[in-house]
């Protein structure tokens, strides 16, 4: 495989790829935190995007959801910042900010008027330093109260939401960290308590465990003496030992259906796939492409379009740092039929459209529309200061290299239909995948 | 890999000295910092030229990276739509790249995708949009896509057939979603059947039942005319180097009878505080909107609106998002907006919360909406036009943004002058304007609540509380 991508990478010079570049520079203080500047002046604003390496894959059965939790208590005050005041004080500058959480990592980014970066850097080097001395039990049950809204807002109360939780369980065993949902369980977000944030915090938010990029409007040097200030006496912290975790394989087909809250049955195909940037997850977003994306797709074209069995369909690499999964997700059309007939029909069909693709592989056309898509998609992502501050944290946390723009196209610009064709046979297996239906409740 | 990674070492190497020097100073932490001198926003102008047919093109060079946005308004919404018919802008804006030119719908979605460009179409109550984002280098062969996208869509039988059931598919699922259902019912309970505004933009599954492709055709033949339409260019280009090239793709379209600009009647006030509960078997939230009809685009209270309205549910440390959210922990989040229209559009509180707080979430809805009628403390006024004006120059980083900037001047007739009043005239509210705003236009005696939520379970609590009249109200009622 790793040959077979070097071999590939030989033509690459002579296609004339676009510029994708974020020139920056980089250091680490003595804490330990990573610092990534990078300028761009199109607006006088500035984001500050800090990255800890940690999500809900670092948390212990039984305190599901608490990554995430504790993303929201972040935003709840330090020593220096009262509660409610890390959203005042930005707020009054013109400033907007949020945070996210995966299973990998825990993103926060303030965007602000350039004259305010000194009191983003107060607020992000506040928390980073000085989180513990204020946080109270009355604190995390405030969030606590939030984050269940959030899950009943974005998974019980929504379509087909439950589903996704459901099938990272089906797909992981018990003690694999991708099992449980970012979300997390309501019963544990109910037990997580004041003593697990202290220990969250010791454990995951050092500086030596977190990268900070800064991007926008700024001065190098000046930003450089800023954030040696801000972030002097943030304590350095104990180093996340890289994560274990047991290998994954299905064995066979898991079967499985749920029902909801819905008009149209729904049916879910996934697989293991390889981690991200990884020989084969590039493959994979291509093929995903080949599959679903636009109408002369494989899938949309035959599916969608010409039979009218289905509504939407997308298939997507879902990639992640421990290991991706690669799915198909099909809403069926209005039909007579029982709701396990119309799922069949459907799964019959992307099998045949899968096979094909084994045999064969796409027509050289096929594999360009997608490659010329994902170049626009890159030249997109370099025109705001705020996306590119996230990717060069992404860059940074996956390769140690936060302007990988290039080399991350360059991944996608080099591949063959036999690359596809390859991916497809080695990672669609139709005897070891995940089959999730959901039917409409009481059809 | 390996070599930056030998780079970054050298940083820090350098270094070193600089950092263990400042390390031995703690900031001063005892405040937050004051932030400095605003930095000035210099927006590169809007260079406006017309084409021979008399089409507008406004020209904006950004020339960070090597992309363009284009976008051409036609001023036909949902509000042109004809009674009775209900979602013809929408369905006519959805067909347009469904076959055009000489190419069918595959061949066209092929030659789009291939370039590598992506043209969208859309329509809103005031307007249609055909949009194109492009790299530079690929504009020769992406302009000729982008005209006959607009200009000559096929309109084929065989395509509207197909459409339709997409679309009906589409307004069938839209009872999964209870904010989606929330929505419907409050612009159908607050402005009426009969109004348009008291139906969705994209029709019912009796209107888009019965479209044909004859009435698509004639919309677009009556609407998608130069003098209805405004063409936006923003990015790495310049007039020089761009109009040739829309002179020979747009050059040629030609003008018909000029359509009349649309005139939706003013809908009758609602007048007196109703309650409307949508069951929702078995949901874990309560989806609640609470209000009535706010204001035009054109109202001379836009700016008063913009602070008052920031205070009372725009921004996270708003009055509603801090009760509902952080103070009780009812809802994931809570906020309100005038949606402004080319007629008097919605203003609404609203939030998801669960279940078992429905009643206590409305008390605190209606606490905050008569709070909002007394004087805002000077701090957190000042607080909210700083939010609006200092942040202003984020909605101008990128083409697209730029471009939708300048859509909002041509859709409502809007001088450029705007955005360099805009800070100014923020800035210039007062606790008295915003006191006399609210208490104009946040009447919570008179508002409509919708309630879209497991009425088994909240059902009897609404009523025990005495919070104003209850009806229950048929799903079906407001979907059709």
């Amino acid at each position: 495989m790793a040959l077979a991508v070097l071999l590939t990478l030989v033509p690459l010079s002579a296609q004339q790829a676009p510029k994708v570049s974020a020139p920056y520079e980089m250091f680490t203080l003595p804490n330990g935190l990573t610092v990534i500047l990078h300028e761009d002046h199109s607006v006088p604003m500035v984001t500050v995007n800090v990255w800890y390496h940690a999500g809900s894959a670092r948390e212990k059965f039984g305190r599901t959801g608490f990554a995430h939790l504790f993303e929201h208590i972040l935003f709840e005050g330090s020593k220096n910042v009262k509660e409610g005041d890390f959203d005042n004080f930005l707020e009054a500058a013109g400033g907007t900010n949020n945070g996210s959480t995966t299973t990998d990592r825990t993103n926060y980014y303030e965007s602000v008027p350039s004259n305010a970066l000194d009191l983003a850097l107060f607020l992000e080097s506040d928390r980073m330093g000085f989180l513990l001395d204020v946080v109270t039990p009355q604190l995390v049950n405030g969030q606590r109260d939030v984050v269940k809204n959030e899950r009943r807002q974005s998974y019980e109360n929504a379509p087909y939401g439950m589903s996704n939780v459901r099938l990272t369980e089906l797909m992981y065993p018990k003690t694999h960290p991708y099992y449980w949902p970012v979300i997390g369980y309501m019963e544990d977000l109910t037990a997580a308590t004041h003593e697990d944030v202290k220990e969250f915090f010791t454990k995951y938010y050092a500086p030596g465990n977190a990268s900070i990029v800064i991007a926008g409007d700024i001065n190098p040097a000046e930003a450089k003496k800023k954030i040696e200030h801000w972030f002097a006496d943030v304590k350095p912290g104990p180093r996340l030992a890289p994560i274990e975790a047991p290998p994954v394989e299905l064995t066979s087909v898991i079967k499985e259906t749920m029902t909801d809250n819905v008009q149209l049955p729904r049916l879910t195909l996934a697989w293991h796939s390889p981690a991200q940037f990884k020989p084969g997850d590039a493959e994979l977003d291509v093929l995903a492409n080949v599959l679903t994306g636009g109408k002369n797709s494989r899938l949309y074209k035959r599916l969608v379009y010409d039979l009218q069995l289905v509504q939407s369909i997308q298939a997507f690499q879902a990639s992640a740092a421990l290991g991706s999964r690669f799915q198909i997700v099909a809403t069926a059309r209005p039909s007579e039929d029982p709701p396990d007939q119309v799922l069949a029909k459907i799964k019959t069909i992307i099998d045949e459209e899968i096979e094909k693709l084994k045999a064969a592989p796409p027509a050289a056309r096929e594999v360009q529309r997608a490659l010329n898509g994902i170049e626009s998609n890159f030249l997109n992502s370099m025109q705001q200061s705020g996306d590119k501050a996230d990717l060069m944290n992404a860059y940074f946390f996956a390769t140690g290299n936060p302007d990988y723009f290039a080399e991350d196209l360059a991944r996608y610009l080099a591949l063959q239909p036999n690359d596809i064709q390859a991916a497809a046979r080695k990672w669609l297996p139709a005897d070891r995948r995940l089959e999730l239906s959901v039917h409409p409740k009481g059809k | 890999m390996k070599n930056l990674m030998k780079a970054a070492l050298g940083i820090v190497v350098g270094l070193a000295v600089v950092a263990s020097v400042a390390a031995q100073q703690a900031p001063d932490r005892s405040k937050a910092p004051a932030p400095g001198p605003v930095p000035a926003l210099k927006l590169p102008p809007i260079q406006k030229r017309t084409l021979a047919n008399g089409l507008p093109v406004w020209i904006v060079a950004m020339p960070k990276v090597p992309v363009v946005q284009v976008n051409l308004i036609v001023r036909a919404g949902a509000a042109t739509d004809p009674a009775g018919k209900y979602g013809l802008a929408s369905f006519t804006s959805a067909m347009l790249d469904e076959g055009a030119g000489t190419r069918d719908a595959l061949a066209l979605a092929d030659a789009i995708e291939f370039l590598g460009i992506s043209i969208s179409t859309g329509s809103s109550w005031d307007a249609s949009t055909v949009g194109l984002f492009s790299p530079v280098s690929k504009l020769d062969d992406a302009l000729p896509l982008l005209a006959d996208v607009a200009l000559h869509p096929s309109f084929s039988e065989a395509e509207v057939e197909r459409l339709r059931q997409e679309r009906l598919t589409s307004l069938m699922q839209q009872r999964d979603n209870a904010g989606v259902v929330a929505n419907a019912a409050f612009g159908r309970l607050v402005y009426g059947p009969r109004h348009r505004y008291g139906a969705m933009a994209m029709g019912n599954s009796v209107s888009n039942g019965e479209m044909t492709a004859q009435e698509i055709r004639a919309f677009h033949a009556q609407y998608y005319q130069p003098q209805n339409s405004h063409l936006l260019v923003v990015g790495d280009v310049t007039p020089d180097t761009i109009l040739p090239k829309l002179e020979k793709t747009f050059g040629g379209w030609k003008n018909g009878a000029k359509p009349a600009a649309p005139a939706l009647p003013a809908a009758p006030q609602h007048a007196a505080k109703q309650i409307y509960l949508i069951d929702r078997p078995g949901a874990a939230q309560s989806q609640i909107r609470i209000g009535w009809i706010g204001v035009p685009r054109s109202t001379p209270d836009f700016y008063v609106l913009e602070v008052m309205n920031t205070v009372l549910g725009g921004s996270f440390t708003s009055r509603l998002n801090q009760n509902l959210r952080e103070r009780n922990g009812y809802s994931y989040g809570a906020g309100s907006l005038f949606d402004m229209r080319s007629t008097a559009g919605p203003f609404y509180a609203s939030s998801g919360v669960q279940t078992d707080k429905t009643v206590e979430s409305l008390r605190e809805f209606f606490n905050e909406l008569t709070a909002i009628r007394q004087p805002i403390p000077a701090g957190e006024l000042d607080r909210a036009k700083n939010y609006l004006a200092l942040g202003f120059p984020a909605g101008f980083e990128t083409t697209g943004s730029m471009a939708a900037q300048l859509g909002e001047l041509v859709i409502y007739g809007l001088n450029e002058s705007l955005f360099n009043e805009y800070v100014g005239r923020i800035q210039a509210i007062t606790v008295a304007d915003a006191q006399r705003a609210a208490n104009q236009y946040v009447q919570p005696d008179k508002f409509a609540v919708i309630v879209v939520g497991d009425l088994a379970k909240i059902e009897a609590p609404i009523r025990a509380a005495n919070l104003g009249p209850v009806r229950v109200v048929p799903v079906d009622d407001v979907l059709k």
